[in-house]
């Protein structure tokens, strides 16, 4: 099985090249003095290869990747569901994928339209106000919140408001996101369920609190049971309170975090509203909010005119309190057109269902790994859940280092291992509403079989481990020692 | 049943008893009370596949596609041809099912595909070293000025006023929200007024200069003695550039830039009305640990065989939380595997007839549009590639809808934002454009009013 593709730099071969183009068809000109000095003086090495070799270079890599299509992906917190063949087909129509950004609006109705549509839909799912589609990816749409709370702090002369409160088990993002957005941040305690400590975060409070933020369910998949006291305390105290919608796959049709008292969320497209991952992206993290912070946010709006019955794009001469823009154009518009297309192809009920069969599978799948480990929640999870590898560990020396590599062995991508840091040895997994119950009951098996196999034979087997996937497991520690970040040409 | 969800009542019904639990809303008990939701929601019902394809095509059909019309629109986004085989590969479910390589085992050929694109970018730009992308040319740029800001322990950022608009208003939201001070330096003949930078550059207090190249308006810039001036002041010279270009282009990185930035998607990704494509990000050694982004490096495995790993991860937020360079923990990954598969198809060689193809329908469509004698070069002597701003005898909102009218999307037009250039209009030719559509286009254009 084991196996590598020799780099593309290494295939290519001088003379050959896998593109045509039409004889040029107006008088050629001298490049050299049409650039007057700027012409390029060393040809950049690319590859030079025909199309053939190109296609099977890539078809090679992309069998040495482990994928949704292939299999079972129960990698918590990511939300790994099937994604959706017409999806695809759909966000490649010309009338989406060739269309320019700034054609005239009224050559791009159907795009504005759907733009508009999708916002409103997610403000219905959540119970927000309104929607930006702008931010591309979840961190950028933290960022992009919590610009819009410090401008409305800032619009009301509230500028001493640089705190941001974060509990212990939030996403690294988190943290990261408040830092470049100018806040300081401060850590609140969660319990052994990840649920925020409420006098803990009220002897926090005071007039430089900004604003909390918030996951849930949170990362150890439980519902927090006092949401409207954590709410109404950051209110309180004159700050405002952001929703992490990384776990909204548990909550649909459910409940709603606009009726929870957060004032500003985002979501991850690429998660809950299955458009693919792509190994890292593009995904989007739209974000809503409520009528507080609509003057806030980026331009361009999409709005409609009733009467006249278009989309418009209104911008900053019409929204003088907006942050601005938080990058090109509109925002991946490519991931929205997937996700519009995958919520009218589930409706109110189908999305519903969807959470309920996201719970229904991570409670299940809970209940068949309980003897193996302790698990980190108490009573019912909601989409997803933490197993404590501490003990396994302790008696057997396998680590959830290990556990995961075993997995790879057993056909399944793994867990996500070590988050959140509140457990130790985390394996967190969600198994998602796409997966049918022998998926959960193999994938159970496989665990058992791993299990019992550390309890019989310890960790020297596993340091092999993964021994069926194409490469062994590398040494990273050398690898950031010592970069090599690109092709070593002719070494 | 739907469709996307496998389990069956009878299913449900046996994992249930497993649970031990007598229905579904049990499991739901942890949400309190008062924010359950007690209504459903109002969004329209859920419909089958051929409904949900009629609904969309009714949409797409909505827009104006460059399937249907002719395309001079650029300002960023331009309407390049891209070879079959590129959305072929990038369709496979192995790229566009999987999730961040973070279980190298499983992922070399994501971890692979985005080192071969890191030499690729590092070869284009003339630089050492590049991340794995960004959202976007835009936010690369704003990265690379607090990065800047960081690596120089200054807190001014200028930027050209011939940057894209978009890349400039970008910059400004992010230099508010960190509390950069953000100045944009005049241009004078398209290109940045070296004397307005000197003027700018005098305090001493300046981070970096952010420049594009070709900028906004096409123009090439001087980069060499940008940069020159630039470290005499003790500050960073970021480029934003093209990766197109930069096959025809000479290399900012010969040219004494330290960032360089910029937007993919002209090689090997649609338009998609803006996005998705990726941005791009190199720098040389001495900025290595603080870049933001991901990074993928090559790593022996415990057999001794070449692998691929992410590394240099603690920059990274999910390592370092409120210490991180950056927040992004997300690259445009398939959008840079279809930059990838596009640049070995084309190789040098493509790339630099592309680039030729467009200086010459470039000139070509500027000089017969300049023989109707409505039209005449706002920037004559500048050298320019792409993108050409032309002065019109009317006002180009009126020209473009003439045009619109006869099949054309036309340039953009700069009269809002540049009153000081009156009636600009700026036009991209691409290779995609035939003589044909050129000579139709200035017909139109040069025809009765």
């Amino acid at each position: 099985m084991k196996r590598t593709v020799e780099t593309i730099f290494e295939a290519s071969r001088p003379g050959r090249a896998g593109y045509s183009l039409p004889e040029l068809d107006v008088p050629g000109v001298d490049c050299a003095s049409a650039l007057k000095g700027h012409l390029r003086s060393e040809a950049p090495r690319l590859p030079e290869m025909a199309e053939v070799d190109v296609v099977r270079h890539f078809t090679k890599l992309s069998k040495m990747n482990y994928s949704v299509d292939e299999g079972f992906y129960p990698l918590g917190s990511c939300t790994m569901k099937y994604n959706p063949k017409v999806n695809e087909v759909a966000a490649r129509m010309p009338g989406f994928s060739r269309i320019h950004p700034l054609q005239p609006v009224d050559t791009v109705q159907g795009a504005l339209q759907l733009m508009h549509d999708l916002g409103a839909m997610l403000a219905e799912i959540t119970g927000m106000d309104a929607f930006t589609l702008q931010p591309a990816a979840g961190a950028h749409g933290e960022q992009t919140g919590l610009m819009m709370i410090k401008a409305w702090h800032e619009s009301r002369g509230d500028h001493q408001r640089t705190k941001v409160v974060v509990p212990d088990s939030a996403h690294g993002t988190n943290p990261a996101s408040a830092t470049v957005t100018g806040f300081d941040i401060v850590e609140v305690a969660s319990d052994d369920e990840g649920m925020v400590d409420l006098e803990a975060l009220k002897s926090m409070m005071d007039d430089r609190v900004a604003a909390l933020m918030l996951t849930n369910p949170n990362t150890l998949g439980v519902f927090e049971r006092n949401i409207l006291g954590l709410t109404e305390t950051i209110h309180k105290a004159g700050g405002l309170v952001y929703y992490d919608g990384a776990n909204l796959n548990a909550i649909m049709g459910k409940a709603r975090p606009g009726d929870m008292g957060f004032d500003v969320l985002h979501l991850n497209l690429h998660k809950t509203f299955s458009t693919p991952h792509g190994g890292g992206g593009p995904g989007s993290g739209a974000v809503g909010v409520k009528d507080v912070l609509v003057p806030f946010l980026p331009t361009p709006v999409i709005a409609y005119n009733e009467e006249e019955d278009t989309y418009l794009l209104e911008g900053g001469d019409t929204r003088p309190q907006s942050i601005g823009r938080v990058r090109s154009f509109y925002g991946n518009f490519g991931v929205l057109v997937r996700a519009y297309t995958y919520i009218m192809s589930m409706g109110a009920e189908g999305l519903r269902e969807a959470s309920e069969t996201a719970v229904l599978n991570a409670n299940y799948l809970a209940a068949k790994l309980a003897h193996l480990y302790p698990l980190a929640h108490r009573g019912h999870c909601m989409h997803e859940f933490v197993l404590n590898g501490g003990p396994l560990k302790q008696e057997t020396g396998v680590s959830s280092l290990d556990v995961a590599k075993a997995l790879i062995d057993a056909g399944y991508h793994p867990p996500t291992v070590y988050f959140p840091l509140i457990v130790p040895e985390a394996l967190m997994v969600e198994p998602t509403e796409t997966e049918s119950q022998e998926t959960l009951d193999r994938f159970a098996e496989a665990m058992e079989a791993i299990v019992a196999k550390a309890k019989a034979e310890g960790a020297a087997p596993f340091h092999d481990m993964p021994l069926n996937s194409p490469v062994s497991r590398p040494d990273e520690t050398t690898a950031a020692r010592n970069p090599i970040l690109t092709w070593r040409f002719g070494e | 049943m739907n469709r996307y969800i496998p389990t069956t009542e009878e299913d449900r019904r046996r994992m249930l008893a497993v649970i031990g639990v007598p229905d579904v809303d049990e499991l739901f008990s942890g949400i309190p009370a008062q924010v359950r939701q007690k209504v459903g929601s109002n969004l329209p019902d859920a419909l089958s596949e051929m409904e949900v394809m009629n609904d969309l095509r009714g949409l797409a059909a909505w827009n104006l596609s460059v399937d249907e019309a002719i395309c001079f629109l650029g300002a960023g986004v331009y309407d390049h041809f891209i070879p079959s085989a590129v959305d072929s590969i990038i369709s496979r479910g192995e790229f566009t099912t999987s999730y961040t390589p973070y279980q190298p085992e499983v992922a070399q050929g994501t971890l692979q595909a985005i080192f071969q694109y890191q030499t690729m970018v590092c070869e284009l730009t003339g630089m050492e070293i590049s991340n794995a992308s960004m959202y976007d040319g835009a936010t690369a740029a704003a990265e690379a000025a607090v990065m800047a800001s960081a690596a120089t322990k200054r807190r001014r950022i200028l930027c050209g006023r011939n940057v894209h608009p978009q890349t400039r208003e970008t910059l400004r939201t992010y230099c508010w929200s960190r509390k950069l001070e953000y100045e944009e330096i005049p241009f004078i003949d398209g290109a940045i007024d070296g004397a307005e930078l000197e003027k700018a550059l005098a305090a001493g207090d300046a981070a970096a200069l952010v420049v594009q190249s070709p900028n906004f308006f096409g123009v090439l810039e001087e980069i060499k003695p940008l940069a020159d001036k630039l470290h005499e002041a003790g500050g960073l010279l970021i480029v934003s550039t093209d990766l197109l270009a930069l096959g025809t282009v000479e290399a900012p990185g010969k040219l004494g830039a330290d960032i360089v930035t910029g937007d993919g998607q002209t090689v090997g990704n649609p338009m998609n009305f803006g996005g998705p494509a990726f941005g791009f990000f190199a720098v040389n050694k001495p900025l290595m640990r603080r870049m933001p982004g991901r990074i993928c490096g090559q790593a022996t495995d415990s057999s001794g065989r070449r692998v691929f790993v992410l590394t240099l991860q603690a920059r990274e937020q999910h390592i370092r939380r409120e210490k991180a360079t950056s927040n992004i923990c997300s690259n445009q990954n398939l959008c840079i595997v279809a930059a990838s598969v596009y640049l070995s198809l084309m190789g040098p060689k493509g790339l630099r007839e592309t680039g030729a193809q467009i200086l010459a329908k470039s000139a070509y469509a500027v000089e017969q549009l300049e023989r109707t004698g409505k039209f005449r070069r706002a920037f004559p002597g500048a050298p320019s590639f792409r993108e050409t701003v032309l002065l019109c005898d009317e006002p180009p909102g009126e020209l473009n809808g003439r045009l619109l009218e006869a099949g054309i999307i036309g340039g953009l037009d700069l009269s809002a934002d540049h009153p000081d250039l009156k009636n600009a209009w700026m036009l991209a030719v691409t290779e995609s454009r035939t003589r044909e559509e050129i000579d139709y286009l200035v017909s139109v254009a040069g025809g009765e009013e």
